[in-house]
């Protein structure tokens, strides 16, 4: 296998893999959870950048596949009782079908129409779930602890959805680096440059295009399920928060969108900061005015993000950094 | 016959931009397509290759309809293009971009392959030094040639080549020429918009002259250049066209 040799594949994998381990070196619960939240952010990122760095399409509503992947598999581990395994790939394929259907219709746009749309299929999927009794409307559903049981405790299950986070997080790494490499990228990046011209040379753009939203839209759904299993609670105000699909994008951006590493540092960057920001008194309400004036920075000065701008500055970074 | 036009129009609202354009193509044959500016020789390839279905009239690619089929069935069929505006995918090297035309052209070549093929075509086009170049740091001239060999590296069997001489100066424009004879020697069918006429007049077999959206004149160069109907379409003045086509000037200044 070629690929294993690229220092660009590894190094990604390599980050999230020390980051990863360290909690479990130190066998310690409260590094779980800072880690724990890293991996989502990295893990959306990642996903997200599949659409919007690859095929340049930028979607607010995201995170209604988190949002929609979380609800699939939560209601099957409570309602019907599915083992967690069994309820993860549901948790994927629901969204990536709902991403099938929607992207069907709504990939016909371009630009800001597309992003419009996307903002509205985030509202009318929280109002959908508020309303929709058999997924408990607007108060949600519980876990019965009961089911920790099944995983050793709660103790335990909380370090098993860790480790199936951090497995889950790997594997997009590994799909963002296929794809990033392959012919379908190339497609997909022909589209971002220029959907017109990528079509006159051949490009099948609505099938390509909606592939890739489907693959960006399978692994948040699971990310969900692993994120509202370990809350044992899911609202709809916390499973669609349109904040958190713009906070996803400035993740990308801020790394390097169309990169595979670039998600990596975006997410995790950007974690630790709002994690910083949330405990500092002076921005403990206003953080997500901080998110803005990144975004607004990072569009005007380092349009490429972190890893955008290295590879363009340092020479000898370019095969590392992908 | 690789391409059959019938009867071809194409509306803008209420601009009539082709009306009824007929016109059909032999396999390994030059043709030139000119007329004044506005006169709908991109609207007419734009209709070849499917970036508009025409309002009326059919279109047949190898005797095969392509009527309203998407660009990238047509390119998939054999039928490359490049644009009179320069289309770089700026943020991709100039390798990729050609690389893009081998993988999703007729050949359907896979990346390793595709890369091979590319370079081969970009030393063919004179840009080989340049292939680690993101597109967009190319000048107009570079950016030309990409566009041409982004066509060539899908290994079509009709060219579509919209002004490629267009602001070129004139070492480069002799340059170009020289590079579409070496196509057309591979067997490629060629049609070709020009504003440059002595490159028209050149290199093609045979010539067509579009006015207002209607076919005015068909024939080899030496014909067209005498028919009064275009000397009048380019000149706008009936008399003053046939004061200079009497004047010994033989359609020279066109």
């Amino acid at each position: 296998m070629k690929i294993l040799r690229k220092p660009g594949f590894w190094l990604p994998i390599m980050l999230v893999l020390l980051l990863g381990l360290w909690p479990v070196m130190t066998d310690n619960a409260a590094n779980r959870e800072v880690v724990n939240s890293i991996l989502v952010s990295v893990a959306l990122a990642s996903s997200l950048n599949i659409l919007l760095g690859y095929t340049g399409y930028v979607s607010f509503g995201h995170i209604v596949f988190f949002g929609f992947g979380a609800y699939t598999g939560f209601y099957l581990m409570s309602e019907q009782g599915w083992p967690i395994y069994a309820a993860m790939i549901m948790a994927g394929l629901v969204p990536a079908v709902l991403a099938y259907l929607l992207g069907s219709a709504i990939l016909r746009l371009r630009g800001a129409y597309f992003a419009l749309a996307t903002i509205g299929i985030n509202e009318a999927a929280r109002a959908f779930v508020k309303n929709f009794d058999p997924l408990g409307g607007s108060v949600g559903m519980q876990l019965n602890f009961q089911i920790y049981n099944d995983y050793g405790g709660a103790a335990q299950a909380l370090w098993l959805t860790y480790y199936l986070l951090l497995g889950v997080t790997i594997v997009i790494l590994i799909v963002s680096y296929l794809v990033r490499f392959s012919k379908f990228g190339l497609g997909l990046m022909a589209i971002r440059e220029n959907e017109d011209a990528a079509e006159v040379m051949g490009v099948v753009a609505p099938s390509a295009k909606t592939r890739a939203y489907v693959i960006s839209a399978f692994f948040p759904g699971i990310v969900g399920l692993l994120f509202f299993f370990k809350n044992a609670t899911i609202l709809p105000g916390d499973a669609f928060r349109l904040h958190l699909s713009i906070e996803t994008i400035v993740m990308v951006m801020l790394g390097g969108a169309g990169t595979v590493l670039g998600p990596v540092l975006g997410g995790a960057g950007y974690q630790r900061l709002r994690g910083t920001l949330l405990v500092t008194p002076l921005f403990r309400n206003v953080q997500l005015v901080v998110a803005g004036v990144l975004l607004l920075t990072i569009i005007l000065f380092i349009p490429a993000g972190v890893v955008g701008w290295l590879r363009y500055h340092v020479r000898g970074l370019r095969r590392v950094l992908e | 016959m690789i391409l059959e036009i019938h009867d071809v129009s194409k509306n803008f609202g209420g601009l009539q931009a082709l009306s009824d354009v007929s016109l059909s193509v032999p396999e390994g044959e030059i043709l030139g397509l000119i007329g004044p500016n506005g006169a709908g020789k991109t609207t007419l390839f734009n209709v070849i290759n499917g970036v508009y279905p025409p309002t009326n009239g059919r279109v047949f690619f190898q005797s095969k309809e392509v009527t309203a089929k998407k660009p990238y069935h047509l390119a998939k069929m054999g039928l490359a293009r490049t644009h009179q505006i320069v289309q770089p995918l700026e943020e991709l090297t100039v390798r990729e971009n050609v690389m893009v035309g081998a993988c999703f052209g007729k050949e359907d070549h896979g990346l390793g392959s595709a890369r091979e093929l590319a370079e081969e075509v970009l030393d063919f086009v004179g840009l080989g030094e340049r292939k680690d170049q993101m597109a967009a740091s190319l000048n107009v001239a570079q950016k030309k040639r990409l566009e041409l060999a982004r066509a060539l590296a899908a290994r079509p069997t009709l060219l579509l080549l919209d002004e490629v001489l267009a602001g070129l100066n004139p070492s480069e424009i002799s340059a170009m020429i020289e590079t579409v004879a070496e196509i057309r020697e591979q067997g490629i069918t060629i049609i070709m918009i020009e504003h440059v006429m002595h490159a028209v007049m050149n290199v093609s077999e045979r010539v067509v002259v579009l006015d207002y959206g209607r076919l005015i004149s068909e024939g080899t160069p030496e014909e067209v250049s005498h028919d009064p109907k275009v000397i009048e379409a380019y000149l706008g003045d009936p008399k003053l066209a046939e004061e200079i086509a009497s004047g010994g000037q033989q359609g020279g200044g066109l």
